[in-house]
């Protein structure tokens, strides 16, 4: 079975090949088997190479499909790699790929471009796992486009609308901009390898490089900036709430639980380049905590519920950087994992929400919907408990307990890391908790015009218990010292050491932990239920802040002030292309003599032997008089 | 025998040309200006036999011999032409033929 690892890319493929070259022919039924059909079978292909991966007992699965092109030292193959790391990965892809698939058979049922939608879906969840699965880094960065491209497609995929267009078209250009460092630190790697084989550089590079390198620190550095772009990190953030312009299925799968987290994926791919970068890997900490805490803040001011996922989905990815920088790579993986149930389960279920209530996107004009809406209310409420990290009971909890333990423990850890987190954590039940209490109680402010079927709601459901149930394949020591998820990627990624007899403090920091998430869950219970009108004084008390987190910190007016207002200014400067005038002259006169010579084929014969015979006394003339 | 001087043979090649020129040049009936083609056509054929038989060689005469089968060719051609000519536009007058714009 595990020979048909190669099946698990390309059934995606084939789909998205037959829905693109069939265009809008095929019924709405073909083209949800098809588009569904096609990722549910990749997902079954999943479990049975993941059967079959787990019983043999290997370390790694290499297929070596062809080979793709050769140019000097370069030999680039088509294949595929399975390990612990991306066997994990290939299973949240094509799993929650397929729910949401499910989902949006129903979500977009009355929509024109039914199978334009599921032919882009399932490219992206082909170039998806082709990244994942890759063994070179040039085949990784086939993918890592291809989900870029895809990314967009959706973003605009309502394209008559001019912002979505803008949206897409945003979010293409800025993670461009990582891309190109990505870009670079690979031709990096390869001038110092000569090879782009991820095995290969992994086993080379710490005979190669010492600790603290500066060759490995640049490209840790560079590689960053690529992570950074695609999964919306400071300073590359910007992009991901406007790209909650696509439809929600999309935000599911693609801005929450699968392509944003494909930094994480990369890094955590080449940690061993970053164990030798150590100031490298120290930013990717910090970078993490930072930006966890400003997008946590944003998301407290937002009032679409869209786009408090959006910024709560920045916030979580900054956890799991924060936990890649103090080396707690399952860490970060197992988070990324619960990442994925939690946050495509809240998105799928604010989708429905949106829904229901004709297209409304403004939280303040829901409320109420916790008896219309039970299925949804449930399932998001276990989501929502999941994000807040609610102790005991949650995956959430268990995923960000184990990064702000060994934040705090780690021997990378410090204490500014770890207050971050702890903030953040805070930050977090409180938003989650905002936007549970402003959606679903109160007074209802929009009635609702569908109810969700099946289709909807079974996934929803998955997702719950998976959100719910997830957490306890890893338990922390002190909770019965259970680690499924770690043992299983133990062999790829080493465990963090902890700092000397600091295992004591376990306990206290679990309690705190808990006791904070629960403290907000109170705060947000008394701001938004018991005394609303408390709410709204800190608001107004604090309306520059409250506007200033509003607008994500201003990153937005700040680029647009440092990079696109010069560019348009250049650009208006140079508005008739200096280069072109040059060529434009070279038109401007072959059209005069063109329009000179036109005249003279007026079709008298006798006119066209005079020039000839002018011609030729002219040539004759010049010939007798310049000699040689 | 003496032969001809050349400049002689070449000046009454270039008269014959000259002549053949300005009577197509003015000439508006598409007969005669073959015919004139004609004597340029014979004139160059005139100047190629006096300059072989200066330097006593028979290319000039192979170049006469070329430039006759090809003034037989072209008449053939030209006559058609200006059978059709007639036909489409009832008069031999070249300039009724402008609006060919050829």
């Amino acid at each position: 079975m595990i020979k048909l690892l190669w099946l698990i890319p390309t059934l995606p493929f084939l789909g998205a090949l037959i829905l693109i070259l069939t265009g809008s022919r095929l019924s709405w039924r073909i083209a949800a088997c098809i588009g569904a059909g096609s990722i549910g079978l990749a997902a079954i292909l999943t479990i049975l190479v993941g059967y079959d991966f787990l019983a043999s007992g290997k370390e790694a699965y290499l297929h070596v499909a062809w080979n793709w092109f050769q140019a000097g030292d370069l030999s680039t193959t088509f294949s595929f790699y399975l390990d612990s790391l991306s066997m994990v990965f290939i299973f949240v892809i094509t799993f929650v790929g397929f729910l949401i698939h499910i989902y949006s058979i129903e979500f977009m049922q009355e929509d024109e471009g039914f199978s334009r939608f599921f032919a882009y879906l399932n490219l992206f969840v082909c170039s998806m796992l082709i990244l994942v699965l890759a063994d070179n880094l040039v085949l990784l960065y086939l993918g890592w486009e291809g989900v870029g491209l895809c990314s967009y497609l959706l973003i605009g995929f309502w394209y008559t609308e001019e912002k979505n267009g803008y949206a897409a078209r945003k979010a293409f250009i800025i993670t461009r901009v990582g891309d190109t460092a990505m870009a670079v630190g690979l031709f990096l790697l390869f001038t110092v390898f000569h090879t782009l084989n991820i095995q290969d550089i992994l086993t080379q590079a710490p005979l190669l490089w010492t600790t603290g390198a500066s060759m490995a620190v640049v490209i840790g550095f560079l590689l960053l900036g690529g992570a950074v772009g695609k999964s919306a990190q400071l300073p590359l953030q910007t992009w991901l709430p406007d790209a909650m312009a696509g439809p929600s299925p999309v935000s599911a799968l693609i801005h929450a639980a699968t392509m944003v987290t494909a930094g994480v994926y990369l890094i955590t791919r080449m940690h061993i380049v970053y164990e030798l970068a150590p100031l490298a890997q120290l930013w990717v900490g910090i970078i993490g905590a930072i930006t966890l805490l400003i997008a946590g803040f944003s998301a407290l001011t937002q009032f679409d519920l869209k786009r408090v996922l959006a910024y709560s989905t920045i916030s979580q990815i900054g956890y799991m950087f924060l936990a890649m920088g103090v080396g707690a790579w399952s860490a970060a993986i197992f988070h990324f994992m619960i990442h994925a149930f939690f946050k495509a389960l809240l998105f799928l279920a604010a989708g429905a929400i949106i829904m229901a209530l004709h297209h409304e996107h403004d939280m303040f004009r829901m409320g109420g919907l916790k008896n219309k809406l039970p299925v949804i209310y449930w399932t998001f409420l276990i989501g929502a408990a999941s994000l807040a990290a609610l102790p005991f009971v949650t995956a959430g909890f268990y995923s960000k307990d184990q990064i702000l333990w060994l934040a705090w423990a780690g021997e990378k850890g410090n204490l500014w890391f770890f207050l971050a987190a702890l903030t953040g954590a805070v930050v977090t039940a409180v938003y989650t908790f905002r936007m549970v209490f402003i959606t679903f109680f109160g007074e209802a402010k929009t009635k609702i015009s569908h109810v969700p079927g099946m289709r909807i709601t079974v996934p929803l459901m998955v997702l719950a218990a998976l959100s719910f149930a997830g957490g306890f394949i890893e338990l922390p020591h002190t909770l019965g010292h259970f680690t499924l998820f770690s043992d299983y990627l133990s062999p790829l990624l080493p465990a963090v050491t902890l700092k000397e007899g600091i295992e004591t403090t376990e306990w206290t920091i679990q309690l705190v932990t808990a006791v904070l998430a629960l403290g907000g869950l109170y705060l947000t219970y008394i701001l938004y239920v018991k005394q609303p009108q408390l709410s709204n004084e800190i608001k107004s008390s604090t309306f520059e802040l409250h506007q200033f987190w509003f607008r994500g910190w201003d990153f937005d007016a700040l680029y647009n002030f440092v990079f696109v207002r010069p560019f348009v200014f250049l650009s208006r400067i140079n508005k008739n292309d200096v280069i072109d005038q040059f060529y434009t002259g070279l038109v401007q006169i072959t059209e005069y003599f063109n329009s000179a010579f036109v005249k003279t084929q007026n079709g008298v014969l006798r006119w066209y032997v005079m020039s000839i015979v002018v011609g030729a006394i002219l040539i004759l003339t010049i010939s007798l008089f310049v000699q040689p | 025998m003496n032969a001809l001087p050349i400049d002689m043979g070449l000046l009454l090649a270039g008269v014959l040309f000259t002549l053949g020129l300005i009577s197509v040049l003015i000439r508006r009936n598409i007969i005669f200006m073959l015919i004139s083609v004609e004597i340029m056509l014979n004139a160059a054929g005139l100047a190629f036999i006096v300059a072989g038989s200066r330097w006593a060689q028979a290319d000039g005469q192979v170049m006469f011999i070329f430039i006759l089968t090809m003034a037989a060719a072209e008449v053939s051609v030209g006559l058609a032409l200006i059978l059709q000519i007639y036909h489409q536009l009832k008069t031999l007058d070249s300039d009724a033929a402008d609006k060919m714009n050829g």
